[in-house]
């Protein structure tokens, strides 16, 4: 990452209520249009991190730190989009009524606020389904409507909670190119959360591996490949390297004792 | 649900049904029971026809109360639900009188109602909205806290007020929680509105079902009063039928079951 991060995480801690210790010191900086992974074992405190960045919950201990230039337009409702494991729809409400969402809870008129949402389902390759209610999609149409309600209001920064954790194989590599294409037109800054050492090679910038809870940031690893990816970088041996660097940084966080 | 599957849950109580009818009918005839003991089938039927009159007039009434009732279960109900909603102290400070409301038996209350309330219409309507307004409020409330946790933190996200995650997120959440609730309601609100009259007693100036039963019982025709409960029961039925049948047409986008799609 180069130049001034868009935000940036100072020693920052979380204890909830119960006494857990879910976060602990992370550092941690996104640049203004950076594709950022961050990977951990299970409970290490990653959603809990998304939550203090999109300002769901405050951080116990440390600071969050915004660009001056930036910070009022991303924070300003609509300036950060959040995706979930889940596709999180409203059951009730077409593919284009979960879409407009975002918008409408900002005041767009409801035919701007349809048009705008009819494109970003159609960025995410779902022109069509647009009054398809959520039960009427797969599961992967699901998560397109879900990103597509994310993306609405062209948001500075992209939050994603191992989005496409539930999806098979297939269609996790088919969303994963897309969100790139999408990325490399927007160029939103994004943190991605997953489980996967390959996804996470695959999709980000930079790596951020992080320890056992409470979490913080175990190690960081940067690619040098120029993304989006070209066709065969699943198979190429640099992308073979990088996951086997990742997973031994994985493994050497795992084997850390928790501070 | 196949088209079988449902033909079958029509096709089977019915057929239970008639066949025990006919077995009552046949067991009143061989037996020689005299019908102020016990009337057959085809004698309440020939009842319901010669008295339909008056019945008919009784029906409308107990009809009139019971929808009634059940129109100011859902309009309090909801509203008190959306009241508890907005505030967990006000939801704690109330919840407990809308328990003992709803525990108290209606005989117990109905005579000082009656006393209290100058109309003899209006106290029936209050008996019954006491006995049926409780499922719909608490489902409703429970549906309001139901909605989402995922979808309630991006509400927040997008600044959303709190008439806006109410409109939008809470009240659609709490619709399948309101139908179960409703369907309960409707069934309490026959009860309530049925049981209130007998408690006011032929001393009132009741003129429903209950009314024709407790008459029809002192002068010992006992046809006339199978014929009332007869109504009574279609009422039940034909009301628990209806308002299932909102529920399906209302839940239809979300409701897994309910939906067409799955056939
Ligand atoms: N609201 C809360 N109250 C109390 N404890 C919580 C709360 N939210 C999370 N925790 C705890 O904080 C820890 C970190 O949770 P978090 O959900 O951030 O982990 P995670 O890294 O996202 O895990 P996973 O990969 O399984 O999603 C867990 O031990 C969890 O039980
Ligand atoms: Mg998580």
């Amino acid at each position: 990452m180069s130049g001034a991060p868009l935000v940036a995480l100072r020693g920052v801690g979380k204890r909830f209520a119960n006494g857990v210790q879910a976060l602990a010191g992370l550092d941690l900086e996104i640049g203004p249009s950076e594709f950022l992974a961050v990977l951990g074992p299970s409970g290490c405190g990653k959603s809990t991190a998304l939550r203090l960045i999109a300002g769901l919950a405050a951080p116990s201990q440390g600071r969050i730190v915004w660009d001056r230039a930036a910070e009022a337009a991303t924070r300003a409702p609509g300036g950060i989009g959040f995706v979930f494991q889940e596709p999180t729809l409203m059951p009730w409400s077409s593919a284009l009524g979960n879409a407009m969402l975002p918008l409408r809870l900002a005041g767009v008129p409801r035919a701007e606020a349809e048009a705008r949402a009819a494109a970003a389902l159609a960025a995410v390759g779902l022109a069509g389904f647009e009054r398809a209610v959520p039960r009427e999609l797969s599961g992967g149409m699901r998560m397109r409507v879900s990103i597509a309600r994310a993306l609405v209001t062209r948001p500075r920064l992209l939050l994603m909670d191992e989005p496409f954790a539930a999806l098979d194989e297939i269609t996790r590599w088919k969303l994963n190119d897309d969100l790139l294409g999408l990325w490399a037109t927007e160029r939103f800054a994004v943190v991605f959360v997953t489980h996967s050492v390959f996804e996470s090679v695959y999709l980000a910038e930079r790596v951020v591996v992080m320890g056992p809870r409470p979490g913080r940031a175990a190690a960081i690893h940067g690619l040098s490949e120029p993304a989006p990816r070209a066709p065969g970088f699943r198979t190429s041996a640099r992308y073979a390297d990088s996951c086997r660097a990742v997973s031994d940084l994985l493994s050497a966080a795992l084997a850390a004792p928790a501070a | 649900m196949t088209r079988g599957a449902r033909m079958a849950r029509i096709v089977a109580p019915a057929a239970l049904g008639i066949c025990a009818l006919a077995a009552w009918e046949v067991l009143v005839a061989l037996n020689g029971i005299p019908p102020y003991v016990l009337p057959g089938p085809l004698q309440i039927a020939r009842t319901l026809v010669a008295d339909w009159t008056g019945l008919s007039a009784a029906l409308a009434v107990t009809l009139r109360i019971t929808l009634m009732a059940l129109a100011a279960a859902i309009v309090l109900g909801v509203a008190l639900a959306i009241l508890f909603a907005q505030s967990r102290w006000l939801a704690n400070a109330l919840f407990p009188y809308a328990v003992v409301l709803q525990v108290t038996p209606v005989v117990a209350i109905a005579p000082l109602v009656i006393i209290w309330a100058k109309d003899a219409t209006l106290a029936l309507l209050i008996c019954a909205w006491i006995v049926a307004f409780f499922p719909i409020l608490s489902n409703t409330a429970t549906g309001l806290d139901a909605a989402d946790r995922n979808l309630a933190d991006l509400f927040r996200l997008y600044g959303a007020s709190r008439w806006q995650t109410l409109v939008r997120l809470r009240l659609p959440s709490a619709l399948p929680y309101f139908f179960a609730g409703l369907r309960v309601s409707g069934g309490l609100a026959l009860i309530g509105a049925v049981v209130a009259e007998f408690v006011a007693g032929t001393g009132g100036t009741g003129s429903g079902l209950a009314y024709v039963i407790l008459e029809a019982g002192y002068r010992l025709q006992i046809p006339k009063m199978f014929a009332a409960l007869t109504l009574i029961s279609a009422i039940g039925i034909v009301m628990f039928v209806v308002l299932g049948l909102i529920a399906r047409l209302a839940l239809r986008r979300w409701h897994e079951t309910a939906g067409a799609g799955e056939e």
